[in-house]
């Protein structure tokens, strides 16, 4: 029996290896539970536990600095939370740097992948080049940018003032109507790559003679991106872009960077609220409501875009 | 070759020079700014490069701040987040590349739910946690929750590497004797070394850039990583621009290194761990 140890057939996952000794099989069954056991354990105890614990925070009341609080207090937080301007603001102000972030970041790098797709000189390098602000740590990204804007060492406000668009050279962070421009400007910026690179996957796997059958019968440019390129990278766009707005929509980090929601709350974004609840007011009660009130949202929004998908599907 | 042709051409090659100055000139500042001096950086404004470069932020940012052991901090929290992560990971992602088993399909799906909920949401229970482990303002409370939070996506990664590379090598090494782990230990591993690489470069620059829960769980200097030693030092001295921007240099420079490092795996990366940055 010792023969078999090791051999050929423990690599059958143990269903019909029956001959086997009992501890052989146990030892196969239980091989690649073994082999992910550590990133699991992992996993669970430090994002599953927490996320349980967080939600049984939202139902409780629980703030740092005071050593009496801990008790549950049922729906309190929520009741506060449905009066809570600052809350509605946040979340108006999530879809605005949510949508207006993603659709450039999209248009924007669909326009560089579609360049970077022809041959040139150069290419390998250019393409290293321009995909190297996804690199960039978001809190340099961001500090960066509010460096940029900032009129005392920024060129942005002068140059902005010497063409007529602005005024005179302000901060555009510390304006309430434009702030929120800021942070969006340096998501783009730094979420371009991050489109370019996926739809530049797609687009090399488009096979190349198509384009050429679509030429030979006197497709023009606009027709063949009409009716090749875009039917093909219809998956990866729709893909990429619902993930990416769940991504972004819960990215805080340039927000908290560059204005730290500020002016006037005019840039809080539900994230960013979440974090300045817990960081800053220590209130983990509350903050864990807002949170659970945004994994709602998220959920409805998971929710309809597999609907959504369901209708597409029934509908061929 | 037509008119229009050239045309086309020319337009192409002008878009892609747009996209490099945006996508260069703002890094291309930082560094402008941290080498002019002081006394020129107001009076000059907004000339494109300094009549005269120094290099005295930088020195004064290594000799008189604490920017040395935040460098050292961070480099340490994310040079261990990486080794571990790239451990588990690969075990991780070699069973879901090669086993067929029954719990299998909660593994990715319990996988694909770290990767889909606000980690926003983990900041103040996980403070809570590790507070009276005192594991808070520690350098290794930081790896624990950074190794946690990468090993999902390194996992799928690792995966996509793993399924690359044919099964009749185990099987081979099987016949003559070996056990499956040896075989994957002596075979497979060495194979996925670029994998390995790229899976190490990922992680490393991830945990390099993490703000929030470094900006939670610590508080003082001598465990503070980059990003919170920096935000700290343009809340305290946020009139010395040409130090503020020396530091960030220094920020920029191992992440520049990694990037290079990975750069041929962006797509796979990306693709692997969809909803991350």
């Amino acid at each position: 029996m010792a023969l078999h140890a090791g051999g050929p057939d423990t690599y059958q996952g143990g269903h019909h290896g029956d001959r086997r000794p009992f501890r052989q099989r146990l030892a196969d069954a239980s091989a690649p539970y073994l082999y992910s056991a550590p990133a699991l354990i992992l996993i669970v105890t430090v994002m599953l536990v927490p996320l349980i614990l967080g939600i049984s925070y939202a139902f409780r009341d629980i703030q740092l600095l005071n050593p009496f609080s801990g008790g549950f207090i049922g729906l309190e937080h929520f009741k506060t939370l449905s009066q809570d301007q600052n809350f509605y603001r946040a979340f108006r102000n999530t879809l605005w740097w949510t949508g207006a972030s993603v659709s450039l970041q999209f248009v924007f790098g669909l326009i560089l992948a579609l360049l970077l797709d022809k041959p040139f000189w150069g290419r390998a390098i250019v393409q290293a080049l321009v995909f190297l602000p996804w690199a960039v740590p978001s809190f340099l990204a961001g500090l960066n940018w509010a460096w940029l804007f900032n009129p005392v060492v920024g060129p942005l406000p002068h140059w902005l003032f010497a063409m007529g668009i602005m005024a005179e050279p302000t901060n555009i962070l510390s304006d309430p109507q434009l702030a929120m421009w800021g942070p969006i400007i340096a998501n783009v910026w730094w979420g371009i790559p991050f489109f370019a690179i996926t739809l530049l996957a797609a687009l090399q796997a488009i096979p190349r003679d198509l384009y050429e059958a679509a030429s030979i019968d006197g497709a023009g440019p606009v027709r063949r991106f009409l009716s090749i390129t875009l039917p093909f990278l219809a998956p990866t766009i729709a893909i990429t872009v619902l993930l990416r707005t769940v991504w972004v929509s819960n990215f805080a980090d340039l927000i908290i960077v560059m204005t730290n929601g500020g002016p006037a709350d005019r840039t809080q974004i539900v994230a960013s609220y979440i974090f300045t609840q817990a960081f800053k007011r220590l209130d983990f009660g509350y903050a864990s409501a807002i949170a659970l009130v945004l994994l709602g949202l998220l959920i409805v929004y998971s929710m309809l875009i597999v609907v959504l998908r369901q209708w597409l599907l029934n509908k061929d | 070759m037509t008119a229009k042709r050239i045309f086309g051409i020319l337009a192409h090659r002008l878009a892609i020079l747009g996209y490099l100055v945006f996508a260069l000139f703002p890094l291309y500042w930082l560094v402008k700014v941290s080498v002019t001096p002081n006394k020129l950086l107001y009076s000059e404004g907004v000339r494109l490069w300094p009549s005269r470069m120094s290099l005295e932020h930088f020195a004064f940012v290594l000799k008189h701040s604490d920017f040395p052991i935040f460098f050292k901090n961070s480099l340490i929290v994310s040079g261990s987040t990486a080794i571990i992560v790239t451990v588990f990971a690969s075990t991780a992602g070699y069973a879901l590349s090669r086993f067929n088993f029954r719990g299998k399909y909660w593994i990715v799906a319990l996988m694909l739910l770290t990767q889909m909920f606000p980690l926003v949401m983990l900041v103040a229970p996980i403070f809570k946690i590790l507070s009276p482990l005192g594991l808070t303002n520690s350098l290794t409370g930081l790896v624990i929750v950074y190794t946690a939070f990468n090993v999902p996506f390194a996992t799928f990664l690792m995966q996509s590497f793993f399924d690359g590379i044919p099964k009749d090598l185990e099987e081979a090494a099987m016949i003559d004797g070996a056990t499956q782990f040896v075989a994957f230990r002596q075979i497979i591993l060495p194979l996925t070394l670029p994998g390995i690489a790229a899976t190490l470069g990922f992680v490393f620059t991830a945990a390099w850039s993490e703000l929030l829960f470094s900006l939670m769980l610590i508080s003082g200097n001598q465990a503070a990583t980059f990003p919170v030693g920096l935000l700290s030092f343009v809340s305290k001295f946020s009139v010395d621009f040409g130090q503020m921007m020396a530091a960030g240099v220094m920020a920029l420079v191992p992440a520049c290194l990694f990037f290079l490092l990975i750069q041929r795996y962006l797509v796979q990366g990306l693709t692997a761990g969809a909803v991350k940055g």
